[in-house]
């Protein structure tokens, strides 16, 4: 059984055969993920020692001391949160042995194909087809809301294969190679100026039929385990405190007596005691977790930040007074990262708009935590059981 | 230590606390009680005091009490607000044994841990930590003067009062005038306690003894109202599955289901803050921060969670008969004892370093 003081021997074995004074970085890494030091709660040969998950902050914190390289989480955050545990719980081994080294050393990079401008919400209901041709899928269709897809060499993407059965039973889960010649990527220009996301247009791409994950016709339920890390990664980091949104406001207001008034001062604290009990609410769920007790909090998290990085930035924009009437530039970019406390207050109040839309509307989550945790009756379906091609669109 | 979470042992004491108040503490009966002079349900206190030895809980064991932390407490706050038990603990196991802790006072501190004798401190149940408050006058040798707000004064045989000399006296309550007031909310009762020449020993320099109490009492406060509005939440739903209308449950109809799950959010918000504030003043680590931290949440959430409770009840709600009343008259009373939100929202302006305009 694997235990700290083990993966401090594993640990200064590892940075002991590869000092990271003289090692690449890209090398270092595969070398830390075939030593299993990656995510310890993976298998071992899938960089990770089956070991407890809670663990994996004494690997971390030996590497970081020793100046290690990183493998950038916040660039990869959609492979590592929600690609690798769906390839890690679905996929074949020749999937995950395949997939999951380049994925976490962000050699590739993932995206997910999975809204469509007709099927956001609703997202069973959606129409990208994927027709079979001997041992390949030949895809058509169109996605949006892609984050990442202009650097992504791999995609999660949901596909049409059934259209004659009930929506959620066509639907088949495949890996996208993002290279293939009939993947058109154009970037998606959003309220802050920047084009954070993608269009993606699928014309005749060409599927090996062994990078579908799961059985064809059950990708919605390996889509599941997809929607579930997601709302957790997007939710539930472990901050310290004023770590969120509140650090900046907070800042300005100790920074700037000028700008501060008694009804900013009284709203300023009300936001502040809710930013500190969300963040012991996630700190709760992560004990829960490493405890071995996956609680349904992972939803809560993501509307409660939702909410809140809302309301703080709006407050933050108007603390600034005149200065909040400014915008720091809007020149389309493309961003690497998704950060929503970086730029400015500006920035952060329009970006903000969106956590209750991505990754799940909080109206979706509401719904979400009515049915499944409290046990409340589910929204009428008239189209559960009806053929896709027969519903309205 | 197990942080935010419950210990394996704290789990078996709410057990075996809610069972008993399963058996003991219907809430028919309480109601009942409610409506007569004598609210308090002290063969309950009886069994929880001396049978299970909960008002010894926060004494150390060589000083005649059961030596647990602030932790243990809270889980017995929970369960004691979850059945709006009629039960003097919160005034007498936890903040009149915390100001006799801060004294030395072992010989009273032992009486009160064994369940003996049960105490009250006299200060308004709305004063919060480190606020202002009425002493008596001490005159002669003996006290006098009029203190009102009084929680649960009328269960104590032994009280807690300050006095304008700045220290602690401890009076027996045969010695005062003690005159219920009608209450908001009637299963914590106040009364005014009226002072001519009464006795007391002095027990020690007020201030610290009063700071301490206010402190543990207002940040295990937080765990009666989370036990209260689990209660709210969980009967709510229970309500809506049951109760159809236009020929189907209510909690079908997506207003009513936003309205549950938004609640439950700020119940498992309540609980981290809850649990946050036990634990601190378990470590002594961060913990005015803490306790007002909780303090400043929990009251808006409680009030909240009952208030929609009786919403979504509809018409029994508002029913003498359905405990449901009960429930928002704590909540409502609650959310003034041992500090408001905004008086606690202001301890964080200074605490957490965002000073007012």
């Amino acid at each position: 059984m694997t235990d700290a003081d083990d993966l401090r021997r594993r640990t200064a074995a590892l940075l002991a055969a590869h000092p990271p004074g003289t090692t690449g970085r890209p090398e270092f890494l595969r070398a830390r993920f075939d030593a299993g030091l990656a995510w310890v709660h993976f298998p071992e040969g899938l960089g990770g020692l089956g070991a407890p998950r809670a663990l994996q902050a004494v690997a971390d914190a030996e590497l970081a001391a020793a100046g290690a390289p990183d493998n950038d989480p916040r660039r990869i955050g959609i492979g590592l949160g929600m690609a690798a545990p769906t390839i890690l719980r679905h996929g074949t081994e020749e999937q995950k042995r395949r997939f999951l080294r380049p994925l976490w050393t962000g050699e590739e990079v993932w995206c997910q194909l999975f809204s469509e401008p007709g099927a956001g919400s609703d997202l069973a209901a959606l129409g990208t087809r994927a027709v079979r041709r001997g041992d390949e899928w030949i895809v058509d269709g169109q996605k949006v809301w892609t984050s990442s897809a202009h650097l992504a060499r791999w995609a999660l993407l949901l596909a049409r294969t059934d259209p004659d059965a009930p929506k959620h039973r066509g639907i088949t889960y495949f890996l996208c190679d993002m290279t293939d010649p009939g993947v058109e990527v154009r970037p998606l220009r959003q309220i802050t100026g920047e084009a954070e996301f993608n269009e993606v247009f699928l014309t005749g791409v060409r599927i090996p039929d062994t990078h579908r994950l799961g059985e064809a016709g059950d990708g919605w339920r390996v889509a599941r385990t997809t929607l579930d890390n997601e709302r957790v990664a997007i939710g539930g980091t472990r901050l310290p405190r004023e770590g969120g949104m509140i650090g900046p406001v907070a800042r300005t207001w100790r920074e700037r007596p000028g700008l501060r008034t008694h009804d900013l001062h009284q709203r300023l604290l009300g936001l502040w005691v809710e930013a500190e009990v969300a963040r012991l609410a996630v700190e709760r769920l992560s004990q829960n977790l490493a405890a071995g007790r996956p609680g349904p909090e992972g939803a809560a998290t993501k509307l409660g930040f939702a909410r809140l990085n809302q309301e703080i930035s709006g407050l933050e924009v108007e603390l600034l007074g005149a200065e909040g009437l400014l915008y720091d530039d809007w020149t389309m970019r493309r961003p690497e990262l998704v950060d929503f406390t970086g730029r400015e207050a500006g920035y952060r109040y329009l970006r903000s708009k969106g956590n209750s839309i991505e990754g799940g509307t909080s109206e979706i989550l509401l719904n979400i935590i009515a049915e499944r945790v409290l046990g409340l009756p589910a929204e009428p379906r008239t189209d559960k059981d009806a053929a896709w091609k027969d519903l309205a669109r | 230590m197990s942080g935010l979470l419950y210990s394996a042992e704290e789990e078996a004491l709410r057990a075996a606390v809610r069972d008993l108040l399963d058996d003991h503490c219907e809430a028919a009966a309480v109601i009942a009680r409610a409506d007569t002079a004598e609210p308090h349900d002290l063969a309950l206190w009886r069994r929880l005091a001396h049978g299970m030895g909960l008002a010894g809980l926060l004494v150390p064991e060589e000083r005649g009490g059961q030596g647990a932390s602030p932790r243990e407490a809270a889980v017995v706050l929970e369960e004691l607000g979850r059945a709006m038990a009629p039960v003097p603990f919160l005034t007498s196991a936890v903040v009149a044994t915390e100001a006799l802790l801060a004294c030395a006072a072992d010989g009273l501190l032992a009486e009160l841990a064994a369940g003996r004798r049960t105490g009250a401190l006299a200060v308004p149940l709305h004063v919060g930590p480190g606020a202002g408050h009425p002493r008596a006058r001490l005159s002669g040798g003996t006290l006098h003067g009029e203190l009102t707000g009084v929680a649960d004064a009328t269960a104590a045989d032994l009280l807690l009062v300050p006095a304008d000399d700045g220290a602690l006296y401890a009076v027996d309550a045969d010695a005062v005038t003690v005159t219920p007031q009608t209450c908001l909310d009637p299963t914590r009762p106040l009364a005014t306690l009226t002072l001519d020449g009464a006795p007391g020993d002095r027990l020690g320099s007020s201030g610290p003894a009063v700071d301490r109490a206010l402190g543990t009492a207002a940040g295990l406060l937080a765990s009666e109202q989370l036990g209260l509005a689990t209660w709210a939440l969980e009967e709510t739903v229970r309500h809506v599955k049951e109760r159809r209308q236009f020929g189907r449950p209510v909690g079908g109809f997506q207003a009513l289901k936003h309205r549950l799950a938004r609640l439950w959010l700020e119940n498992v918000n309540l609980r981290a803050a809850a649990r946050n504030a036990a634990d601190a003043l378990a470590t002594g680590e961060d913990t005015d921060t803490a306790v007002a931290l909780a303090q400043a949440y929990a009251s808006g959430a409680a009030v909240h969670a009952a208030e929609e409770a009786l919403q979504l009840h509809g018409g029994i709600g508002m029913t003498w008969e359905h405990p449901v009343h009960l429930y928002l008259k704590r909540a409502k009373a609650d959310s003034l004892a041992y500090g408001t939100a905004g008086a606690h929202r202001g301890a964080l302006a200074a605490l957490a370093d965002l000073p007012a305009p």
